[in-house]
């Protein structure tokens, strides 16, 4: 039986652990903190189709709704807060809305569901009287990404797999032909395996590092915005059409674009900053405020409504903007699943899949298809390519 | 000793006092329900961490009463729900 040992616990280690258990693999999920303590709660639970152009992302997107809704059906849709609530993508000037029409068109060339929205305030009575338009995406979805996590890997648990906390791997263990035996852990022990899933979301280009097959993963940062409970206001995930431009944008200052949404405990979620700022965990008083204003400024209600935290969080982004996910020739035995930027609680579900079709060996790295795209090699540089 | 009103009733406070204290202090132990389950509360951490002694202060719902300080004549009530029913 093939064993293959998962580093991080987050929402893609998790969907890994539960893809490759289903698949009859044995698998140890190891994590040096405690399961969605990185990324996976620091974000809003997006599973979007709307934020995608066409492509390999898209495709992706697309793979993983559909097995999001099955990882629903397995384990409860109501238990993991799983909703089919759709996203609203709202224009806030004429040139705003052609450039928003001319993207969804691209998009619905690629199969996604954009309907065009005269008047928004008939899907989002709240919202700011007189906006020019908007795209209602249907296929958008929304889950709570710990609950999700806790729940994939209990499901992995019951059929078998084993969940290491405080664990941190220093180091791949590989056989005198190279190929991979195990990983090493702080603590010295090896636990056996003939697969490592690279799964440590931001610290992914660390822990790759260790395992000797470096990949470019760095953090990008992002403040959420909570407001105090309220009755059901916000229906659909609502965001300004700056965000497209915002999430694909390799500009290292500063960015914010509006996104809000209710959560089902009532609270408003208010984001989405981003900054490359390193590690850095320090509020920034002036992103709140910005995006406190931009968030009046779609929903004008919000003025007289309360905020009652901040969190903030780095999303794991590598150079191009795509996830990293497939096996890595440098050190046969290595697969990545890292790198998802803001997408990962979205992307988690079908990135789970793709692995375990590599695990399975149903596809390799020369039959990656359609996912060649998202495999390691595209960061090597000229030398290592004729290794 | 100075007042505020609570559900229309008189509630004593000594300066410096929180809402949340004089309201214990004065045998009230809890002054909202829960969104879902309409479960009433009051103080749990009494430091403003956890959001449980939400209450209404002058028409502002969403208060935290461990950390209001008690004025002479604030209008102080129960909040059912989110308090923003009436939005």
């Amino acid at each position: 039986m093939t064993r293959a040992v998962i580093i991080g616990a987050g929402i893609v280690g998790s969907a890994c652990a539960e893809a490759l258990t289903r698949r009859g693999v044995e698998v140890v999920v190891v994590d040096r903190s405690a399961v969605g303590s990185g990324t996976t709660s620091r974000g809003e639970g997006n599973i979007l189709v709307s934020d995608k152009g066409p492509g390999t992302e898209l495709s992706l997107a697309e793979l993983s709704r559909r097995a999001w809704l099955e990882v629903g059906e397995l384990i409860g849709p109501s238990l993991i807060e799983l909703e089919e609530k759709g996203g609203l993508v709202v224009a806030q000037s004429r040139a705003g809305l052609e450039a928003l029409a001319r993207f969804a068109t691209g998009q619905r060339a690629a199969g996604v569901t954009a309907l065009d929205v005269g008047d928004p305030q008939v899907l989002e009575p709240r919202l700011a009287a007189g906006l020019p338009g908007a795209v209602h995406y249907p296929e958008d979805m929304q889950v709570q990404p710990v609950l999700a996590a806790a729940a994939l890997l209990a499901a992995a648990l019951e059929r078998g797999a084993t969940f290491r906390t405080g664990t941190d791997v220093t180091a791949a263990v590989r056989d005198g032909d190279g190929s991979l035996s195990g990983i090493r852990t702080a603590d010295g022990q090896v636990i056996e395996a003939d697969v490592v899933v690279n799964a440590s979301g931001t610290w992914g280009g660390e822990v790759s590092e260790r395992l000797g097959a470096p990949v470019p993963v760095l953090p990008r940062r992002g403040f959420v915005l909570v407001t105090e409970p309220l009755p059901p206001l916000v229906r659909h995930k609502v965001y300004s059409a700056d965000y497209v431009d915002n999430v694909g944008s390799s500009d290292a200052g500063l960015e914010t674009s509006c996104v809000v949404e209710g959560t089902r405990g009532g609270t408003v979620l208010i984001g989405a900053s981003r900054e490359r700022v390193g590690f850095d965990t320090t509020l920034s008083v002036p992103v709140v405020e910005t995006l406190a204003r931009q968030a009046v400024a779609l929903f004008p209600f919000l003025a007289r409504v309360n905020l009652l935290r901040v969190y903030r969080g780095f999303r794991p982004y590598c150079p191009d903007h795509l996830p990293v996910i497939g096996p890595d020739p440098r050190v046969p035995g290595v697969i990545h699943a890292c790198g998802h930027e803001g997408a990962g609680i979205g992307l988690a579900a079908g990135t789970g899949r793709l692995v375990g079709d590599y695990v399975t060996g149903a596809r390799t790295h020369e039959s990656a298809g359609e996912w060649a795209e998202l495999l390691p090699d595209r960061f090597a540089g000229p030398s290592e390519q004729q290794v | 000793m100075s007042t505020f009103e609570f559900d229309g009733a008189g509630i004593e406070f000594r300066p410096g006092q929180t809402i949340g204290a004089a309201l214990v202090a004065a045998g009230q132990v809890s002054w909202r329900t829960t969104r879902v389950g309409g479960v009433r509360r009051g103080l749990f951490c009494g430091i403003g961490i956890c959001f449980d002694c939400l209450v209404t202060v002058e028409g502002e719902p969403n208060q935290r009463a461990c950390l209001v300080v008690a004025e002479p004549g604030l209008t102080v009530t129960t909040q059912e729900g989110t308090g923003h029913e009436h939005d």
